[in-house]
């Protein structure tokens, strides 16, 4: 670890790419992001880097292809209508098992929406947003630090499952200024990438050449890449699902499930309902996609625990989630605000009493 | 006497799935023997597009990446941005690259992104079933023009040479067609011309190739040849439309 920086979150995402390696950057302007773009336009070109903007997010989703299949580690950051016309390209990445980090300061919608703070892509980033029965490793971080720290670690995460990786953060990430530490620079390289990239066969002292695609005609085909992907998404569960439980060891009356920014609003309304004798336990999840579904579980099955809540800045995306892991259990609620308003903790402690 | 004519390195031994009369399977060998000749087939990465070339990689001896339909000139963007020792080229039919792609073409060739294009323009959506395409003449039947191109309605086909010559930005821009033995000679030259600007890492270079469709045309491959002949050479009219030597473009740069 470096020395601790004052950084506003989308610097630190830009800064973070750098220190993860990664020196391929493809993006078009959209608020409540573009400082990524801005701070990269003059920090790649220091340390010899390719910045790029294009002219619309559809290109950017497919310059990031064509460069991740020419086997280079590359990025891109956007905000939720840019993350829309990304996906198509998200699926064609998935598609033909490429690696790629994106990063997502959403803000509210749909449409044109807001440019405040949301977390209203819960669906989009987990579920799918393009065609096709694929999966991006969604990571959600509730801090600047959190935020360079998962930038760091999705490269090599990319990497390994050959697949994108989307960091899910809402504008409130981005916009706000925090001190940061920045890990080691990363040192690993892409591995393996002769066995599959378009790095011309020359470079890799080989007469076979590489088929970057996601067509296959034949249906047994197409079912065969289907089911490697299907396993790498099993596989993801088993590494990589990522999460952190708060005051989990109380005898707690309430779950709050909640995540990015909403999750550090929980925390605050915990501590004080703590004060008041009243506790309430919280599994933060740092990965969406895999969705912490055995935490979840345990954690609503405490003898103690009479009701689940998602808390979410969003209409009840989570929820689903959250109620699929409970199954049934305890009865699971929703409490979220959407337009760019975070609830106070006020609110939030209000609405868990009212839940017993 | 030892053999004077023989497949190219660059070409695969795979039957090509084309239809008869068609002219993709032309163009291929050309960019093989091109390929052959300057000596990059090691380091040549190409794009295939969604359309009737989907399949090109099958019948290459290289890299190859698969686009989605109209992305291939991102793809090489992104492609010669991070690997500019790589030798990139996309090619697209006029749906991919005239319609869907425009975009992404428009601002490449603007960029002046060191790749080149091969379009192959045959006035119809080949694939999916013979479909208007942007190519498409005035009055020509098509499925989904059955009374023919209404220009009132839909326009005037685009003419992509002269479209992508009015760019300031220095490029090689040329116009050419396969379907007879003194063209493909020319074709030839513009294309190994086009690889070569980007070797000398110079500038964006395009071929344009009018080309046959005689199945979603409804022709024999002789009545597509002389309908090519004598209809779409009036309106594309063959001939170099810029070089970077010549930044103006258009008219006085033929």
């Amino acid at each position: 670890m470096g020395k601790k920086v004052l950084m506003k979150g989308n610097e630190a995402i830009g800064e973070a790419a750098i220190r993860a390696g990664c020196l391929n950057y493809f993006a078009y302007p959209i608020t409540p992001q573009s400082e990524v773009a801005e701070y990269l336009s003059h920090r790649l070109p220091e340390v010899g880097g390719v910045f790029l903007q294009a002219e619309s997010e559809v290109a950017v989703s497919y310059m990031i292809f064509g460069a991740a299949g020419a086997g280079a580690r590359v990025f891109t950051t956007s905000s939720s209508p840019g993350i829309s016309l990304m996906s198509e390209g998200l699926s064609y990445l998935a598609g033909a098992q490429l690696p790629a980090v994106f990063v997502n300061i959403m803000r509210g919608g749909p449409g044109l929406g807001g440019i405040l703070p949301s977390q209203a892509d819960y669906f989009q980033a987990t579920k799918g947003g393009g065609h096709g029965d694929y999966h991006l490793l969604v990571m959600a971080p509730a801090s600047v630090q959190e935020a360079a720290e998962m930038v760091m670690r999705a490269f090599p995460l990319a990497e390994k499952y050959r697949n994108p990786v989307i960091i899910l953060g809402d504008g409130l990430i981005g916009q706000m200024m925090e001190p940061v530490e920045f890990p080691d620079y990363l040192k690993t390289e892409p591995t393996k990438k002769d066995e599959w990239a378009t790095n011309g066969m020359q470079f890799r002292n080989s007469n076979k050449p590489n088929l970057v695609k996601s067509l296959f005609l034949d249906p047994n085909q197409l079912n065969e890449n289907n089911l490697i992907l299907k396993a790498k998404y099993e596989r993801m569960k088993t590494e990589d699902t990522l999460f952190e439980p708060y005051n989990i060891d109380s005898p707690y009356q309430v779950l709050i499930v909640s995540y990015g920014t909403m999750s550090r609003v929980c925390k605050t309304a915990i501590d004080h309902l703590k004060e008041n004798k009243f506790e309430v336990g919280m599994i933060r999840p740092q990965t969406l996609f895999p969705f912490p579904e055995v935490a979840v579980f345990k954690a609503a099955s405490k003898e103690t625990c009479k009701a689940v809540i998602s808390i979410e800045l969003s209409m009840g995306q989570m929820v689903e989630d959250v109620q699929r892991c409970v199954q049934g259990l305890r009865p699971v609620h929703w409490y979220g605000e959407c337009g760019g308003n975070v609830p106070t903790p006020e609110k939030v402690m209000e609405v868990v009493k009212s839940l017993v | 006497m030892g053999k004077t004519y023989q497949k190219p390195e660059s070409l695969s031994d795979q039957h090509t799935h084309y239809c008869p009369g068609c002219t993709h399977g032309v163009i291929h060998r050309l960019i093989a023997e091109v390929i052959d000749e300057l000596g990059f087939r090691g380091r040549c990465v190409g794009i295939a597009p969604v359309g009737c070339a989907v399949l090109a990689y099958n019948y290459f001896t290289f890299d190859f990446q698969e686009a989605a339909h109209g992305r291939a000139p991102a793809m090489a963007t992104g492609i010669k941005r991070v690997r500019p020792d790589l030798i990139v080229f996309t090619y697209q039919g006029d749906g991919d690259l005239a319609s869907i792609g425009m975009g992404e073409i428009i601002h490449a060739a603007n960029r002046g992104e060191k790749f080149t294009s091969i379009f192959v323009n045959n006035a119809v959506y080949g694939m999916t079933g013979g479909q208007m395409a942007p190519t498409t003449m005035p009055g020509q039947h098509t499925t989904t023009s059955p009374f023919g191109r209404n220009v009132e309605d839909v326009g005037m086909p685009i003419k992509m040479a002269e479209l992508l010559a009015a760019l300031q930005t220095p490029a090689f821009i040329t116009r050419q067609t396969v379907i007879k033995p003194k063209y493909i000679i020319k074709a030839k030259k513009a294309i190994k011309r086009a690889f070569t600007y980007q070797l000398e890492n110079q500038c964006f270079s395009f071929v344009e190739l009018v080309s046959t469709c005689p199945t979603n045309w409804g022709m024999t491959p002789a009545e597509a040849v002389e309908w090519t002949e004598n209809t779409l050479l009036g309106y594309y009219q063959l001939g170099e439309y810029k070089t970077p030597e010549s930044i103006s473009g258009g008219e006085d740069a033929k």
